[in-house]
């Protein structure tokens, strides 16, 4: 089964967040350290929107919330979970 | 009346005055004017005093039209931040026909423009936008970095009555292109420097962190991240309203944005940081219009003697 960490990384590989390969960085790797810029983290969220038919909230549109696989994974899981109890 | 209204009112109050001293030239478009020549000589005026603060720094002077390279424009991601702001310029370019057309189109009060095609020409956003460019043609920087002083109008089209907000205005820039370090250090001296020319200029102001108007959702993302990161600083002097002052001097950390897009390299390589002070003359102008009164040659000797010596 894909997990939800596979599919942002799915996202992230698919979308060119990264100078880098995804597959090279731990979940907890600093994504932005790693060369995510402003306006590709824009993309990222579009894009992470998207494969998990959610929506950010403002709350979490900041940039902790996209900082490693990790804090997406703890944001969608908090949004999915909502949606779930919706 | 609603807080929304007054501020309105007030905004609409100051122009009507600004325009009946015959400061301000009204031209028929909300954010459109033009200027009287007392109202250009304190901003001249104001231009050398900032000169006397940052002139012996070495900067290189350059001086552009208000209008760019649209492919540099294209560029810059402008578009991605403030697609709602951009000013773009169409010409026509069509046959004899197309020109009868468009005649018919005039005479009939029907909409011409569409047949309108874009130039290789944009208006200019930001008086920096010219110059990263032209630095980046340049190859790598020396070791210390680059420093430019620049001045230009500049377009946003965000049509208001507050003539604080005008889409047609200029900005002075320092910018600063280097380390991370050399463009920090650099950006603190404004800080420190913009206060102690405008606290000279006895108007009351404030400094703070600010973002710049991203639009829609993903702006507003852009807009956190900004604030998170203290990557723009304004200096605040309330002209038409004290809860919403309004921002006459801004100190940006683009951190390594331009450097990126344009490709500029530092001495060793590395991708360029760069910040820039930019100072609203037609704001300044205003705030001290408002606070010292519309005759000038009646304002306190203090600021007279800052700005005309």
């Amino acid at each position: 089964m894909t997990t939800v960490t596979d599919k942002i990384r799915e996202v992230i590989r698919e979308g060119g967040a990264l100078p880098v390969d995804i597959a090279t960085l731990g979940d907890t790797d600093d994504l932005y350290a790693a060369g995510l810029t402003s306006h590709a983290t824009v993309n990222l969220m579009l894009g992470l929107e998207e494969k998990f038919d959610i929506e950010f909230p403002d709350r979490l549109l900041r940039r902790r919330t996209f900082e490693s696989v990790a804090a997406i994974q703890a944001a969608i899981t908090e949004l999915l979970d909502e949606k779930v109890a919706a | 009346m609603s807080a929304d209204a007054s501020l309105q009112a007030a905004q609409a109050a100051f122009r009507d005055d600004l325009i009946a001293h015959g400061l301000l030239i009204p031209m028929g478009v909300d954010g459109l004017y033009g200027r009287s020549g007392v109202f250009e000589d304190v901003i001249e005026r104001f231009n050398d005093l900032v000169t006397r603060h940052g002139g012996n720094d070495g900067a290189e002077i350059m001086r552009f039209p208000p209008a760019i390279n649209r492919q540099h424009f294209e560029e810059s991601d402008y578009l991605k931040s403030f697609p709602q702001l951009a000013g773009t310029i169409h010409s026509f370019m069509g046959n004899d026909r197309d020109h009868a057309a468009l005649i018919e189109k005039l005479l009939k009060k029907e909409d011409w423009t569409p047949g309108q095609k874009a130039t290789q020409v944009v208006m200019t956003p930001a008086a920096c936008y010219p110059l990263y460019p032209v630095l980046a043609a340049r190859g790598h920087l020396p070791a210390n970095g680059a420093l430019s002083d620049v001045y230009s109008y500049c377009f946003r089209h965000e049509p208001s009555i507050d003539p604080a907000r005008m889409q047609l205005f200029r900005q002075r820039e320092y910018v600063r292109v280097g380390t991370p370090e050399q463009v920090m250090a650099f950006r603190q001296l404004w800080i420190d420097r913009g206060q102690a020319i405008m606290s000279a200029l006895d108007v009351p102001l404030t400094v703070d962190v600010a973002n710049d108007p991203f639009f829609g959702r993903a702006g507003r993302m852009l807009a956190v991240n900004q604030r998170d990161q203290t990557l723009k600083f304004e200096l605040l002097i309330p002209i038409t309203s004290t809860e919403k002052p309004t921002a006459c001097l801004s100190f940006n950390y683009h951190q390594d944005h331009f450097g990126h897009v344009w490709n500029i390299r530092t001495h060793d390589g590395g991708t360029a940081h760069t910040a820039c002070v930019g100072f609203g003359v037609e704001r300044i102008a205003l705030a001290l219009f408002k606070y010292h009164g519309f005759d000038v040659k009646a304002w306190p000797q203090a600021v007279r003697q800052q700005l005309w010596g």
